[in-house]
């Protein structure tokens, strides 16, 4: 049997194009966790596929289910921009009260080489 | 030492083994998925990718370091072909590719296959499925050929209506054939169903309902040995609706053939108990394969087979407790989503039994919600592009609380204010 397998062609293969951009996250318990993450990747994608606590995301990145709610460092702020009208509806529905620096970590692309500083709420659902 | 074997490496198998190693399973994992590809998502499949916003890196569940780094072992592309159990409950598995697993814990993820169509003429060219990224792989490069103009849907289910928008959304000519008297009449209430055939009405996609379709017509083959190309769908009335590309969506099948080998009870899916445990009382089996006693909702839901992500993602949580000897029970309020064009639809619980329906705000506006009592108590919601309110919903549900009819209906209170504890009403 042979496999040709295009969703195999390796994400390593196009890292050695761009930079990897550094995650950072602060678990609500002050627990951290760091992982290098694929420019265009968002922060939720990279925390699930690499299995940091604190992030579900449920729907993938579709931005229906808000599971991958994360509090933005000040420090991160400036690289992540502001909540699109779906984002910011949602997350007025977050399990713990958004505030001023919520995001939806789905909607968060990773740009090449920076670092980004995310703390995850005590609860998702 | 033990050695658990999950046959279906989708989402509820991978979700199977991340809880297991959660749950301090330090023993043998062995998670076996017949696709060549590494566990992935089938929800974008239908949509972003579609749309060729995707590429497969998108889509995938697990980073590779990751099932290294739990300890996981992944197997894809081999097939379990066999499984048994000894005497003493340990067992074995071989496949396709002439692997022999011992195991002694055993878990069946293995998901749901599409419902082929029946009538003549599938097998031309032009006539794809989707389930599967090998199907995606194909359709999507299909849809962009040149000379397909005129796309057919047979089947308006949430899939069929999801590639509808996105052919619609390519400018192509396209018609969906439902075989029903509604849209996604197996979900959703009639309110909704009629918001959903107008608005791909709206969008210029023709809807059919009560189609009967007699077969799939197709030109001569062009060289010897190559099938010919689709032209057309033929209906019972002798109309042939014109078709370069037709996708057929009429639904899954739970694929039960190794639990049908192990004696297992079987009905539309592998029959479990509420803790995702099989007839045989040592199997497991989560996601789209398992029926199951869901409590949802008030206690008084019935079996059940549900094919969802948060399904297959609770359903597993409770199967690797199980397997660990801590059986849990379920808890959660059941979801669902489907974006289609611009329409976001989000839908809270399950509607099972429903009395009474609440249509809050105006179809035609496509912000509106259509909201499910039983007994006078709220117990599901379909939202269409008003996410707040669906959260809003999502939670009241998983408190156990209720929206008051007359309030829901009530557009100049935001829902989140009309929820009540209907507990504490009673107090
Ligand atoms: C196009 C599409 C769009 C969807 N959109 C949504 C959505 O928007 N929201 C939502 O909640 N849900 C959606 N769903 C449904 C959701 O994807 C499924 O409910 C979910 O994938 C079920 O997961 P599972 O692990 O139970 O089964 P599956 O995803 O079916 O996975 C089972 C796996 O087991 C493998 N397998 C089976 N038998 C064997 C064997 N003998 N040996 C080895 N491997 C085997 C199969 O190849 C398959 O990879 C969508 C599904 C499709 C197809
Ligand atoms: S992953 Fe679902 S909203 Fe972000």
């Amino acid at each position: 049997m042979t496999i040709t397998d295009p969703m195999t062609a390796s994400a390593d293969a196009a890292n050695q194009e761009q930079t990897v951009s550094r995650v950072v996250y602060t678990a609500d318990d002050g627990t951290v966790t760091e992982i290098d993450g694929r420019p265009g990747d968002s922060i939720m994608e990279t925390a699930v596929r690499n299995g940091v606590p604190g992030i579900i995301g449920e729907c993938g990145g579709s931005l229906s289910c808000a599971t991958c709610h994360v509090f933005v460092a000040a420090e991160t702020l400036a690289l992540v921009g502001t909540p699109g009208d779906l984002e910011d509806e949602m997350l007025d529905g977050t399990a713990v009260e958004r505030e001023e620096n919520s995001r939806l970590s789905c909607q968060i692309k990773l740009q090449s080489g920076c670092r980004y500083h995310v703390t995850t709420p005590s609860e998702q659902i | 030492m033990d050695t658990t074997l999950i046959v279906g490496a989708c989402q509820a198998g991978v979700q199977l083994a991340s809880v297991m190693r959660d749950l301090g399973d330090t023993d043998s994992i062995i998670l076996i998925g017949e696709e060549a590809h590494r566990p992935y998502q089938r929800p974008p499949l239908s949509k972003g990718w579609l749309k060729s916003e995707l590429t497969p890196d998108d889509v995938i569940l697990r980073s590779r370091e990751w099932f290294a780094g739990r300890g996981i072992e992944l197997i894809s592309g081999d097939r379990v072909v066999t499984v048994h159990r000894d005497p003493d409950g340990s067992g074995t598995a071989t496949t396709l590719g002439g692997r022999v697993i011992r195991f002694t814990r055993l878990a069946l993820t293995t998901g749901a296959s599409v419902r082929r169509l029946t009538v003549a003429g599938t097998d031309y060219r032009g006539v794809h499925y989707l389930r599967d990224a090998d199907d995606a792989l194909t359709l999507e490069p299909a849809l962009r050929e040149p000379d397909v103009d005129h796309v057919v849907v047979i089947g308006g289910g949430f899939i069929g209506l999801e590639t509808a928008a996105v052919a619609r959304q390519l400018g192509k000519s396209v018609t969906v054939l439902e075989a029903g008297p509604r849209l996604v009449g197996r979900v959703v209430a009639e309110e909704t169903s009629a918001f959903y055939l107008a608005a791909h009405r709206r969008r210029g996609t023709e809807v059919v309902l009560d189609a009967r379709i007699t077969r799939i017509v197709g030109d001569d083959a062009s060289a010897a040995g190559q099938k010919g190309s689709v032209t057309g769908v033929e209906l019972a009335d002798g109309r042939i609706v014109p078709a370069d590309l037709v996708v057929v969506g009429i639904g899954v099948v739970p694929r039960v053939e190794l639990a049908d080998q192990l004696g297992l009870e079987i009905d539309n899916g592998i029959v479990v108990d509420a803790t995702c445990r099989a007839s045989d009382g040592r199997t497991v089996a989560a996601g789209d394969c398992a029926s199951m006693p869901n409590p949802y909702p008030l206690g008084l839901g019935g079996r059940v087979r549900l094919e969802s992500v948060n399904n297959a993602l609770e359903q597993a949580k409770i199967a690797a407790a199980t397997l660990l000897g801590r059986p849990e029970p379920y808890v959660s309020v059941p979801w669902f989503w489907s974006d289609q064009a611009d329409l976001k639809l989000q839908i809270a619980g399950l509607s099972t039994g429903y009395d009474e329906v609440v249509v809050r705000g105006e179809p035609d506006s496509e912000k509106f919600g259509v909201l499910y009592y039983r007994d006078g108590r709220l117990i599901a919601a379909d939202m269409v592009n008003r996410p707040a309110e669906f959260m809003a919903v999502r939670h009241a549900l998983m408190k156990g609380h209720t929206i008051p009819p007359d309030a829901a209906a009530d557009v100049d209170v935001p829902l989140k204010q009309s929820v009540i504890d209907p507990a504490a009403l009673a107090a």
